[in-house]
């Protein structure tokens, strides 16, 4: 593990580090074969009458300095610090890290694997596999999807029954494993500023929102040209390509007109972070049947 | 000290030292043992505080140990209370209080903590009586000292040491005995099976006991202890300090007992140097108060015994203050005198702090509920165009029993919580809800709106807890 770029560097540390060690030294011995001092008064007074004696240390004060200098020596001998030196026993913060991680997977691993091995149903229905999947969503996955997994603006809602992704037990685990990019272009070119007030109006109608229908009329035909290749020509969307249902009421970022008309003209990137790399296997696996509990109910 | 008097010979005269060094060799100190008031009232100290500490992990409470410092559990079992991180209040209350005691009692008659609490003292009081007890009294010891090492000399100070490791590793394992119940660390004792960081914690604590109170000593008070450094700035002309008087007792010297030493122009210190011989510092009380001086009181004790022999009125050296001293008050001026600003400030805080200490510990509540706010979502449109907030609640039960709480809101119309309304929390535990709070739009203004979280346990109505929070209503 080089931190320097040249040699150079490497050489002037250790220089530093052995030059201050060895000034130490000389500091220690020439006050120890110092000509004697008379105590006497300094001169400095402090808060009118506070005066100060230049008394002598006592000797063992004296052993405690040549004691941090071989600390430091002994110091320098064990543990990295020296130059590029890597010390006796190759000592290293990311080594300490990495075996007290190797050590954690010995301890807590076979906790979480033995799920592994049942269907992800079955795992949903354990309440000490959900109480252990609880604690992990609070941790890695509420930041974004919130504490009681309602989801916000812009971050889905799991604990209800509309899947953009599809809500299959494999395949939100695939969700978390991989991740997801949502992305739904920009349209405002395609369509104009008319047409994509119109096209909004026509995706308000799916829903059953108020709507101007002359407009969503013509919206309709826009509609069927541009948007039926990922959201299907009822609307209903297609889970392959995470396009979501547009005939609900589950909207990610808002159901307002004004929203919908922002959406069409700029698009939408959304992602979800791979988690597979991070956790591994064993935990990801806890989590989709915490994530399938709370739907379960609807 | 505060005084604009000339000074008398400076205060801690130099010894003299190595020829040619800045530092000064330590002079081995054999240190007279004393009996007298003051030394019974060290004794009792030694006991009381000694009973205290080796006695309380003994102690048993509701099938637990009575005083515990739990810090993997991080909880604090003392008798009857269960304290938690949450109420680290009342540890600095509890500081703030023996601060304000050090200063009060300070002010009032100097280094009393050092003399006879602190517990540097009260284990070289120990290690000395058991020095005394095996190797003799002062001369013995510094006859041992001078002779050379044979057998005797060897068994001695052998058996001393011995004895010496023990009560250090005792004390040493009564401290980890707070933090590690006393029965399985006796467990662990039997088999010697300690874990790694109550060995390091018995050894360290025993290593420091054994080196302090049995080799370091005085070196301790002179070198090392801060409060010392700083006690000298409480003291002021009306403190009252051990003095010798020395109108009354120079110009000393030695006489014959019952003679008119009047006559011949001596004061009454005979100059026998018994008071030198008892200092635990070594230093002379004669030559006026100096920074060594840890306010024993040995040398009065041992003046007495001497004055008495000698039928002077006791008193030579005693506790009396600058300006009694100087302007040659009784005892009845002096304490007229304590009644000053000084005294009166650090005892009134002081006393304002004990009554908040007892005041909140006895209106303590056993309930604590922390509300997190969900930080992403801030509020959520439901399809029934409801607002939901969503919230994280951490409910406290802080006594030793499971209990059952009704979580309610209020400060908004309309409000309900969508969820568990019934919290079980089991004994001395923290439990985390998520509670999804709804409230129809039309209630509220937009922006942040004030939520009350009322949380009453089910058994006790006394036990209640009622925290605000923000909703958030979108614009």
């Amino acid at each position: 593990m080089a931190d320097f770029v040249s040699g150079f560097w490497n050489v002037y540390v250790m220089g530093l580090v052995a030059l201050s060690l060895l000034f130490c030294v000389f500091i220690l011995i020439t006050n120890m074969t110092k000509r004697p001092q008379k105590v006497e008064l300094h001169g400095h007074v402090w808060d009118e009458t506070l005066q100060e004696y230049n008394n002598p240390l006592p000797k063992w004060w004296l052993y405690l300095f040549w004691i941090t200098i071989i600390f430091a020596v002994v110091y320098l001998a064990i543990y990295p610090g020296f130059g590029n030196k890597q010390g006796m026993y190759n000592w290293s913060s990311i080594g300490q890290y990495e075996t007290e991680m190797a050590k954690a997977e010995e301890r807590y691993g076979p906790i979480f694997n033995q799920y592994l091995e049942q269907d992800l149903m079955a795992v949903a229905a354990n309440p000490e596999a959900n109480a252990m999947g609880q604690r992990m969503f609070l941790t890695y996955c509420a930041q974004c999807h919130g504490s009681a997994a309602t989801g916000a603006r812009g971050f889905p809602n799991l604990t209800d029954a509309e899947w953009n992704w599809g809500g299959e037990p494999d395949t939100i685990k695939t969700t978390i494993m991989g991740g997801r990019m949502g992305v739904m272009p920009p349209f405002g070119p395609a369509l104009g500023g008319e047409g994509v007030k119109d096209v909004a109006n026509y995706v308000r109608s799916l829903s059953g929102l108020a709507h101007d229908s002359l407009r969503a009329q013509r919206g309709k035909e826009l509609f069927d040209q541009q948007c039926v290749a990922c959201h299907q020509a009822d609307g209903t969307g297609n889970p392959m390509l995470g396009a979501p249902n547009l005939t609900n009421d589950s909207w990610l970022y808002g159901s307002s007109e004004a929203t919908i008309i922002e959406t069409i003209t700029n698009g939408r990137q959304n992602q979800m972070p791979a988690f597979g790399e991070f956790l591994g296997e064993a935990k990801v696996h806890i989590l989709s049947a915490y994530v399938l509990s709370l739907s379960k109910g609807q | 000290m505060n005084s604009t008097a000339p000074q008398p010979q400076p205060a801690g005269a130099p010894e003299p030292q190595d020829q040619d060094t800045f530092y000064a060799a330590r002079k081995k100190l054999q240190v007279r043992s004393t009996t007298g008031v003051f030394a019974t009232w060290r004794w009792a100290l030694v006991w009381f505080t000694q009973l205290l500490y080796y006695g309380l992990p003994w102690l048993q409470w509701n099938d637990r140990q009575a005083v515990l410092f739990h810090l993997t559990e991080r909880k604090f079992y003392v008798f009857g209370w269960v304290f938690w991180p949450q109420d680290v209040f009342y540890l600095a209350i509890l500081l703030i209080i023996s601060a304000y005691a050090l200063f009060f009692f300070t002010a009032i008659a100097g280094r009393l903590w050092c003399g006879y609490a602190c517990p540097q003292t009260v284990y070289t009081e120990i290690f000395m009586w058991i020095e005394e007890k095996i190797e003799g009294d002062r001369n013995a010891r510094i006859k041992l000292d001078k002779s050379p090492l044979n057998a005797r000399k060897l068994g001695l100070r052998g058996t001393k040491y011995a004895i010496w490791a023990l009560v250090a590793l005792w004390t040493g394992f009564t401290f980890v005995a707070y933090f590690s119940p006393v029965d399985e660390l006796l467990q662990s004792a039997a088999s010697f099976s300690f874990g790694p960081w109550e060995l390091f914690w018995i050894l360290f604590y025993g290593a420091f006991t054994y080196l302090f109170a049995g080799h370091l000593r005085e070196q301790v008070c002179k070198y090392m202890c801060p409060y010392a450094r700083f006690q000298g700035v409480m003291f002021d002309p009306d403190t009252l300090v051990i003095t010798y008087d020395e109108d009354r007792g120079e110009p000393r010297g030695a006489r014959k007992k019952g003679s008119d030493y009047k006559a011949a122009g001596k004061g009454d210190c005979i100059d026998c140097g018994i008071c030198v011989q008892v200092c635990p510092t070594g230093i002379d009380i004669r030559q006026g108060l100096q920074y060594e001086c840890i306010g024993c009181a040995a040398c009065i004790d041992a003046c007495d015994q001497v004055m008495d022999k000698m039928q002077y009125p006791r008193g030579l050296i005693r506790y009396s203050t600058e300006n009694a001293m100087k302007k040659h008050w009784g005892m009845r001026e002096i304490l007229v005198h304590v009644m000053r600003p000084r005294t009166l400030v650090y005892g009134g805080i002081l006393a304002a702090f004990c009554v908040a200490l007892a005041w909140g510990l006895a209106t303590r509540s056993t309930l604590r509920v922390d509300i997190i706010r969900d930080r992403a979502s801030l509020a959520t449109e439901l399809s029934d165009g409801n607002i939901q907030n969503v919230y994280r609640l951490q409910v406290m039960n802080m006594t030793e029993a499971p209990r059952s709480f009704d979580l309610r809101v209020t400060g908004m119309d309309g409000a309900e919580i969508r969820g568990e309304t019934r919290v079980d929390v089991p004994a001395a535990t923290t439990q985390a809800v998520t509670l999804q709070v709804v409230v129809p739009p039309s209630s509220g203004r937009p922006g942040a709106n004030h939520l009350y979280f009322e949380v009453n346990a089910t058994d006790d109505a006394s036990v209640a807890a009622r925290e605000e929070t923000t909703f958030l209503m979108p614009h």
